[in-house]
């Protein structure tokens, strides 16, 4: 026989991002408990709504399988005393098993005859077991807790009611002094108290109760209606996944409605409305077949149908309110002008030992330049760096930037054009925020990279000239997720510039301005070790082996695409068995190259001919390799390489390194370090875990 | 239902609950939160059940009174019960009844907003409460008040009165509220809208709210040190003042403002934690078991 089983924790209304994250718990929580208690049962459906989160077992069994169980215990010559009586070690046994002599057998064991005894294990009712749910209630995690009236426990919000039952019998236990009953609630206004006569029934009884406990039933319901209403209306609604989802979890009884606001708020950029009609409204814009947006917004009422109007009529109220003040905040914008609003920079502090937002604007407009220096742009290009950097942080001071943070750049875009910047400036402002999350979009033009790599390099280096460096979870700036999207930047536009240069270029700008406090080299070594994580992760996540990632890195991050080419070349050589002996030539030459420091070679000191001949052809491919390197031609580069791999078996197998003689030995050392700084050029190829069997 | 009406529904409601009614405080200050009968009351385990009307100067949304929503000065009702009684939303919700929003015609919904004061210290958990959209209340349950956790925990309700009025007027501007019959909002406020505005934009002189705010900032931390709570936080609401009027006229970045913060906050800390010993040298005078509980 089983039952059905049903928990319902009724809460204050709980915030709907909690939601999602609850239920998996619920789940997995429920079935781990039951599992525990070995109790079979047939499913787990958890539900919820803001106002519950609800667990139904359906086909739990009424008690634990019995269990039938074999119990080991002394040797028979230990059970048994010299006339035949049983021992104290074999009745205590049997009383630690529960049982008594009487149940006693001998088995053999190996020859050894041993006592055993025969146990069952009767399983516990269901009924004894399962108020122990209380557990599961008390350990679910939410992102936030908090206390209530003088209770102590912390919970996501105060829990006002607890429904367990049992088939139809209470589960008795109490939480916080709430004890269980079979009483719940329904809509706050259009449902009332209600008792759940069996843990079956729960679903429909909510429902006449105004409630649809089932979260994907809840979403479904507002899909459908809002699709006919598209339909009836020839409109696209721009349902996104994320605001349907919070939507869901804000109402108990969905009803869709839809309303108007001023065509005249047209005029302010569709960025801003959408984001006051989204994040602050929680509605859906709404556009015309053919994209346009029209002054309609959809959203879902915690309700029935009754009186929609009156409610439709009231959120047209308030988004038509919202809506003035962006319309006043645009037009207000504009009264401002670029070189007006930049004045205000120089009182905004960007941070207190780095100076003013002005001040960064200063570096950052140093930095491009340099960047459009080294990549040797035309006249043009140039201005259209400068430009950018120089007004890229204007619209901070605006009132849109102000009442919408997220809009920043986008309204600067917006605002330089309106105040006839050049196209190309005004794309750059918004692009130099990019990428605005991980993986996110980056810049297209030449101004928006470069601008956007100066701004970012200058808050990393900034930072860490005065020790704000990111650890563990802290992070206030954001320099981790600056650093990859410098990175990937670097990728993308596949200059020619070493991550090097630009991060020294930025060091030595804030040395020059005398403001870390920290010494250079510290500085330096930081930063050093900050992007070679970065990069390493950047490359772990494209699914670069850790082995190869430390290899290309060894020598620095250098040329962010080349770095990764190598890395992928790198790879599709780790079986490569025609490989094999290059990788090991080279390998051997770096180990002994670890020997020394020297990197002069004297001819007249080699005494056989692998050596002439090794380094020979040292000195006929270097201009070749370095000339490969220096144009990134990865494949070039590591088969010019390898054709040193057969004079280096060569040399070793006629000559003794590790000689006596410090002269000789020092010669020989010198060649293959030579050598061997080449090899590091590329990669430290011992980092690699070649493959040993073919 | 005027504005006068309505105060005079929500006090004979929240006296009905037990309130003590009490009237605003005389400091300049943003919201009914930072008045000391919330701010200091919610400390320390005496219980505390008081309602007032709270004008709340938020210098960043004054618009010369030509926004038909946006107001310099806008009023609020303010309800604190310590300990939070178990049925708190649905007291509210009457109120919102007798008020005479009937909440079957309507769409009233608690929406999450955790409530952080950093100047004082001071963070909840809560709803703002929407009522078709538009919100009217704010509901948050204290956690931590000056640093110091909030035990037991007071609920907090703040009833924004122009906009529930807005509603039960049905009025789209502001300034055509009826404050009482025959005299409007715009006939009391809107003059000082406007001069407020254009202080705070463009009249103000920022070296000197620069100089006030180092003045107040240093009064606060001296009263302080005499052990004086109530005049030191005076002090403090007016640093909190001058500091929303520099931030108003854009002169204090994001960052500069978390230096500023950390000034005030170290100074509310001190005030909240002086509060709650002076209380408990006085023995906790309001917490009626207090014999009960000094017997355990």
């Amino acid at each position: 026989m089983s039952k059905t089983v049903l928990f319902e924790i009724g809460l204050e209304e709980l915030p709907a991002r909690f939601i999602d994250d609850a239920l998996v718990q619920l789940e997995d929580k429920t079935k781990q408990w039951l599992d525990d208690l070995r109790l079979p049962y047939e499913t787990i459906a958890t539900m919820a709504t803001p106002r519950r989160l609800t667990v139904k077992i359906e086909g739990l069994e009424e008690k634990q399988p019995d269990i039938e169980e074999v119990a080991k215990g002394p040797a028979k010559k230990i059970a048994l005393d010299e006339e035949g009586n049983w021992t104290k070690a074999a009745i205590g046994f049997t009383k630690g098993q529960g049982k008594n002599v009487e149940d006693i057998y001998f088995k053999d064991i190996k020859g050894t005859e041993y006592v055993h005894i025969n146990k069952f294990i009767e399983g516990e009712a269901t009924k004894n077991l399962i108020d122990q749910f209380k557990d599961v209630i008390l350990s679910l995690n939410f992102p936030k807790n908090m206390r209530w009236g003088d209770k102590q426990l912390r919970y996501a919000r105060p829990i006002r009611w607890l429904v367990a039952l049992y088939g139809d019998e209470i589960i008795p236990f109490s939480i916080e002094g709430l004890r269980t009953g079979n009483t719940t609630f329904g809509h706050r206004f259009l449902g009332k108290q209600v008792a759940i006569d069996d843990a079956e029934n729960y679903e429909k009884i909510m429902k006449d109760q105004y409630v649809i406990a089932d979260v994907i039933l809840r979403k479904e319901m507002i899909e459908a209606q809002i699709e006919k209403l598209a339909q009836d209306k020839e409109w696209k609604i721009l349902v996104d996944e994320e605001l349907l989802n919070e939507v869901t979890h804000l109402v108990e009884y969905p009803t869709v409605f839809y309303g108007a606001y001023s065509e005249d708020f047209l005029v302010v950029p569709e960025e801003a409305l959408i984001t006051s009609m989204k994040e602050h409204q929680r509605y859906f814009p709404v556009r015309s077949q053919e994209g346009e947006l029209l002054p309609y917004f959809v959203a879902v009422r915690n309700g029935d149908e009754n009186h929609l109007d009156n409610v439709a009529r009231g959120n047209e109220k308030v988004l038509n309110a919202r809506l003035a003040d962006a319309r006043f905040f645009y037009d207000e914008d504009q009264k401002t002008s670029i070189e007006q609003s930049l004045e205000k920079l120089s009182r905004m502090v960007f941070q207190e030992d780095l100076g003013t937002i002005a001040d960064k604007v200063k570096r950052t407009v140093k930095l491009a330049d340099a960047v459009s220096d080294h990549l040797q742009l035309d006249k043009a290009s140039k201005q259209q760096v400068t430009r950018t950097a120089e007004i890229c942080k204007f619209d901070l001071v605006t009132h849109m930037v102000d009442e919408f943070p997220e809009l920043q750049g986008i309204m600067g875009e917006k605002y330089a054009r309106i105040f006839g910047e050049d196209d190309a400036v005004a794309q750059a402002i918004n692009e130099h925020y990019m990428p605005r999350q991980a993986n996110g979009t980056l810049p297209e033009t030449v101004a928006g990279t470069i601008v956007s790599i100066a701004d970012k390099l200058d808050t990393i280096v900034g930072c860490f000239s005065i020790g704000i460096i990111p650890s563990g979870s802290q992070d206030p700036y954001g320099l981790r997720r600056s650093a990859i999207g410098i990175l990937q930047m670097l990728d993308k536009q596949a200059w020619n510039i070493r991550l090097e240069t630009l991060v020294n270029t930025a060091l030595s700008m804030y040395v020059s301005l005398g403001l870390p406090n920290r010494s250079e080299e510290e500085v330096a070594e930081d930063l050093r070790e900050f992007f070679h994580i970065r990069t390493s992760y950047l490359l772990w996540e494209e699914g670069v082996a850790p082995d190869i990632v430390e290899a290309v890195l060894a020598n620095g991050i250098q040329h962010v695409p080349f770095t990764k080419e190598k890395a992928k070349l790198l790879a599709s050589k780790r079986n490569d068995e025609n490989f094999k002996s290059t990788h090991e030539a080279l390998g051997r030459v770096l180990n002994l190259a670890k020997k020394t420091n020297a990197e002069e070679v004297d001819k007249n000191l080699f005494e056989n001919e692998t050596e002439q001949v090794l380094f020979d052809k040292y000195q006929r491919i270097t201009p070749v390799y370095e000339d490969a390197l220096s144009k990134h031609d990865t494949v070039k580069a590591l088969e010019t390489l390898g054709t040193l791999a057969e004079p280096i078996h060569a040399f070793f197998d006629h000559t003794m390194v590790m000689v006596e003689d410090e002269r000789l030995k020092e010669n020989r050392l010198g060649l293959l370090n030579l050598i061997a700084k080449e090899v590091y050029a590329f990669a430290d190829l011992n980092a690699v875990q070649w493959k040993q069997q073919y | 239902m005027n504005i006068q009406n309505m105060i005079l529904t929500l006090q004979k409601h929240w006296s009905d609950q037990g309130c003590l009614l009490m009237q605003a405080y005389d400091v300049e200050k943003g919201a009914g939160t930072m008045s000391p009968m919330t701010l200091l009351r919610s400390l320390g385990p005496e219980p505390w059940n008081v309602a007032y009307v709270e004008p709340s100067r938020r210098p960043a949304d004054g618009r010369y009174g030509e926004n038909p929503n946006r107001l310099y000065q806008h009023h609020q009702f303010q309800v604190i019960m310590k300990p939070s009684p178990d049925n708190i939303q649905e007291l509210y919700l009457e109120s919102l009844k007798a008020l005479g929003i009937d909440p079957l015609k309507h769409d009233i919904r608690f929406v999450e907003d955790n409530w952080e004061n950093p100047t004082l210290g001071a963070a909840g958990l809560g709803w703002e409460v929407w009522l078709d959209g538009m919100e009217i209340t704010q509901f948050t349950y204290f956690q931590q008040i000056g640093g110091l956790e909030a035990k037991p925990v007071s609920a907090e309700i703040t009833y924004g009165l122009e906009r529930l009025a807005s509603y039960i007027q049905d009025k789209e501007n502001v300034f055509e509220l009826e404050w009482t019959d025959g005299v409007t909002v715009g006939d009391i406020f809107s003059q000082p809208e406007y001069e407020h505005s254009k202080y705070t934009f463009e009249s103000s002189d920022t070296d000197m709210l620069f100089d006030l705010f180092s003045i107040y900032e240093k009064e606060a931390g001296r009263a302080m040190e005499l052990g004086l709570v109530f005049p030191a936080y005076d002090y403090v609401l007016k640093c909190s003042h001058t500091f929303n009027l520099l931030d108003a006229k854009g002169v204090i970045s994001v960052t500069e403002r978390t230096g500023y913060i950390s000034r005030v906050r170290n100074l509310a800390r001190k005030i909240a934690k002086t509060y709650v010993e002076e209380r408990e040298s006085l023995g906790f005078p309001m917490l009626k078991d207090k014999e009960e509980a000094s017997n355990e």
